[in-house]
């Protein structure tokens, strides 16, 4: 008999953070988010094949280097197998160009065929790269290094710290949640509910013995969690320091920079 | 001497809504000293939890006044110090845990108050020392048992260095591993620490370990004394749906039957001895002892 | 990750039982009792209600959860209608029942919970206080009918007087309305009071399954285990450990009563007055005189 399918969605939901030393764990979590962002855009500025074969590079090493085995990033891509096989079909099948072959009024292209395969590498790179940063990043240090990447913006008007506390509190509370959502349900089918047979309008009516409950309950958590914040003399982000402070070390400098650079140069050059 | 929490002549009343105007404190006037550790007991209703929140000016009376450490909860500027000086765990384990580990759940409060990174570090390691969760550090919340995640929440208010700690029937919710856990951590609270502890709750056994209970009704101050004083009243207080420990119940129904105990004892041992006593044995050896 | 929660559990319930399965929280009770009306699977062994495999070919689950009705643990947590009688009206509408049966259903639950109609089937559940609410939700799995009445920890978060009217009511439904019941409690003195039987859980086993009065005699294995014994239970044998000569079997304080009055009284009238000059003559430790 298995356990809570609480801790399952748990994992899944905070992106698969896997523990672990390797350098990629260690390096601070705004190097690694920012890096996978600029090897994003790279993805997406760029054209030529090549450029996509060597962007792949980088995050090969990253791979390699954050010692996560390559079954999990694969596993990562396996929920956009459907969507990457229909963009390509599309791509193959719908854009105009020189004819490969054809089914009845159906043409496939060269062009098509290019389009497609640039769409769903890019594609593929681009789950990869993130991948790499959730599976090396808990959700702790991932919070974290939003809201400090943020703060600047907080003089504009952004509510970096604002921000950052909801992300935190949502994480803390989806294992939660979820296991009152098995609760909910569970004592809903004690009462004879079915959730399982019926046509869509039916099992969407079925969920507001669960909603409903679920709803009020959440209101009444975070009700009960302000004033437990309050009685902690909580006030906002004014004046507020951190048990760990994020720093860079020599080694995140070193990666923002060649990575920074290499992708600059892709871009520009191809 | 100055008391650490003063509630003088406090009314309060609220909107009950369909129940018009709900007057929950009457006239309510007491005094917690610094290290003392009091029991507030009484049945849901009796206005113990809304005493409890007059406290750290979570609530404001509507008559009278309350001080904590001389400030008067009323004054919003004094607001952060005073909920420095007067801390609260709730009932709800799971509703006081903001963060996603234990080590940062309980650097809440000092990161609230900008206490700096190394210090931060010390009281978080020395909190969860005392409430017995060493090791628990990188554990996440939802893993944790009720009474563990309610000694998180109380090592979370110890590493805001309170004089005085609230806890809000931290029991009610626990089964009864957890409940000794937390009963246990609040008593060395209590004896070790020197913080003022004023424990709210409807378990009778849970308050005979306090240095005096205050016994809630209809929002006033039914009784007050030494556990012991409190609970030789045991009709007194059935009146008021408020249980006794078990041996408390028989010893004052032997009594009334005749039997002459001398107290009406609060533990097993205490009604052992009694017995003991009474039938000319020594109360702490096996052998009896011939009159 | 799969977790052993229940390993071989032998166990039968017979009708007009009133069984207590305690153990403390893990020891796998609340798992135990979601398999009696199938919300859970066995991996292996079955599970019989009327002698019929719930699990077998042609079995309704739906029947069987009419048949075993089950309170959850904070069950005010699922109420989620607008009014209180749309609420308590769920099952028997889930259950295919018209919309007279409905009503009847209804109102008979009500009745038995203690909730006149008049006043709070048409209020919202949200607006009323915990232990109505608990009371509405336990209305909710009678008006099914069932034969059997689980109930997990029916008295969790409540304050003196509210265990004492549910305990009140869960007295009434075995011997007024004759309800098999199964009670999921890890309150000792609770279950001291009522339970014609206790099942003691741990780790996912049964340990013990008889009479009260002969599994509370197991006093240090069920420390062991992290539950307890009624404080009564406790006295007296401390009082054997002294060697007072008194029997043991006492659970509940009327029956200490019983057992120690006579002798008690007797030495009372003995001793002619005061307590005496203390025999230790302060040398004892303990005892907060």
């Amino acid at each position: 008999m298995k356990e809570g399918v609480g801790m399952d969605f748990a994992n899944a939901a905070v992106g698969q953070y896997m523990p672990g030393d390797s350098f990629m764990h260690r390096l601070d979590p705004r190097t690694k988010m920012l890096t996978s962002l600029g090897v994003v855009i790279g993805l997406f500025v760029v054209s030529e094949p090549w450029a996509y074969a060597l962007l792949a590079l980088p995050i090969m090493l990253g791979i390699m280097v954050s010692q996560v085995p390559l079954k999990l990033i694969t596993r990562s891509l396996r929920p956009l197998t459907f969507i990457m096989v229909l963009t390509f079909a599309l791509h193959l099948f719908m854009d105009p160009g020189e004819a490969i072959f054809s089914i009845g009024r159906i043409t496939a292209t060269y062009e098509g065929l290019r389009l497609g395969l640039i769409t769903v590498v890019r594609l593929a790179l681009l789950i990869m790269a993130t991948s790499i940063v959730t599976l090396t990043t808990s959700p702790i240090a991932l919070t974290d290094g939003l809201e400090r990447l943020l703060k600047p913006f907080a003089r504009l008007g952004l509510p970096a710290h604002e921000l950052a506390m909801m992300m935190t509190i949502a994480l803390r509370f989806i294992p939660t949640l979820l296991e009152e959502t098995d609760k909910i349900m569970k004592a809903q089918m004690a009462r004879g509910a079915d959730f399982e047979s019926g046509n869509i309008a039916k099992r969407a009516r079925a969920m507001v013995p669960i909603l409903v409950p679920l709803f009020v309950s959440a209101f009444r958590r975070a009700d009960e969690l302000a004033v437990a914040m309050e009685a902690r003399c909580y006030r906002g982000g004014e004046g507020r320091t951190r048990l760990r402070e994020l720093a860079f070390s020599g080694a995140d400098v070193a990666v923002l920079v060649v990575v920074g650079a290499y992708t600059v140069a892709v871009a520009v050059a191809l | 001497m100055k008391p650490v929490v003063r509630v003088e002549n406090v009314s309060y009343a609220y909107d009950g809504g369909s129940q018009g105007q709900v007057e929950a404190l009457l006239d309510v006037s007491l005094e917690i000293w610094p290290g003392e550790f009091v029991a507030i007991i009484g049945h849901n209703g009796s206005g113990k939890s809304t005493l409890a929140k007059h406290m750290n000016a979570l609530l404001l009376p509507t008559r009278g006044d309350v001080y904590v450490l001389g400030m008067n909860t009323r004054d919003e500027s004094l607001l952060w110090d005073i909920r420095q000086t007067v801390g609260m765990v709730f009932q709800n384990p799971d509703n006081q845990i903001v963060a996603t580990i234990v080590e940062e759940d309980v650097a809440f409060g000092p990161e609230n108050l900008g206490v700096p990174p190394d210090e931060m570090r010390r009281r978080v390691d020395e909190a969860l020392a005392l409430v017995d969760m060493t090791g628990y550090e990188k554990s996440a919340p939802h893993m944790l048992s009720g009474g563990q995640k309610q000694r998180v929440a109380i090592a979370g208010v110890i590493a805001m260095r309170p004089r005085c700690i609230v806890l809000d029937e931290p029991t009610a919710m626990l089964d009864p591993v957890g409940r000794s856990e937390v009963l246990r951590t609040v008593r060395h609270l209590a004896s070790n620490e020197g913080i003022a502890i004023v424990h709210i709750t409807h378990f009778m056994s849970e308050a005979v370990y306090a240095d005096r209970v205050i016994v809630m009704e209809e929002g006033r101050v039914a009784l007050s004394g030494t556990p012991r004083e409190v609970f030789s009243q045991p009709a007194t207080l059935r009146k008021l749906d408020l249980d006794v420990p078990q041996v408390t119940e028989l010893a004052a129904q032997l009594r009334a039957a005749g039997v002459a105990l001398p107290r009406y004892p609060l533990t097993v041992e205490e009604m052992a001895d009694d017995i003991g006593t009474l039938l000319g044995r020594g109360p702490c050896s096996s052998e009896p002892q011939n009159r | 990750m799969a977790r052993q929660a229940l390993t071989d559990v032998n166990l039968s319930i017979d009708e007009g039982d009133l069984v207590a399965i305690i153990g403390k929280t893990g020891s796998g009770k609340s798992t135990l009792v979601q398999h009696f009306n199938g919300l859970l699977k066995p991996d292996s062994g079955r599970v019989l209600v009327d002698g019929q495999d719930i699990w077998g070919k042609g079995v309704a689950l739906r029947d069987i959860r009419r048949k075993v009705g089950l309170v959850f643990q904070y069950p005010e947590h699922q109420l989620f209608e607008e009014t209180v009688a749309l609420d308590i009206a769920f099952a028997p509408k889930n259950l295919g029942l018209s919309d007279a049966q409905v009503d009847d259903a209804v109102r008979e639950a009500m009745r038995i919970v203690d909730l006149d109609y008049e006043e709070f089937a048409d209020r919202s559940p949200f607006e009323l206080s915990g232990g109505q609410k608990r009371r509405v939700a336990i209305a909710g799995v009678i008006a099914m009918c069932p034969k059997v009445l689980i109930l997990d920890e029916p008295t969790a978060g409540m304050d003196p007087r509210g265990r004492e009217d549910v305990l009140g009511e869960i007295q009434a439904l075995h011997e007024k309305h004759g309800y098999t019941i199964v009670l999921v409690s890890h309150s000792m003195e609770d279950v001291a009071r009522f339970a014609k039987r206790l099942v003691v859980m741990e780790a996912g086993k049964v340990v013990m399954d008889g009479d009260p009065r002969e599994v509370f005699r197991h006093r240090q294995e069920l420390i062991d285990i992290g539950l307890g014994v009624p404080q009564i239970t406790d006295l007296m044998a401390e009082l054997a450990r002294r060697g007072y000569g008194f029997s043991t079997g006492a659970i509940t304080v009327e029956e200490a009563r019983e057992i120690l009055l006579p002798p008690l009284l007797a030495a009372s009238i003995e001793s002619t007055g005061s307590a005496g000059p203390d025999p230790c003559e302060g040398r004892c430790g303990h005892g907060l005189r």
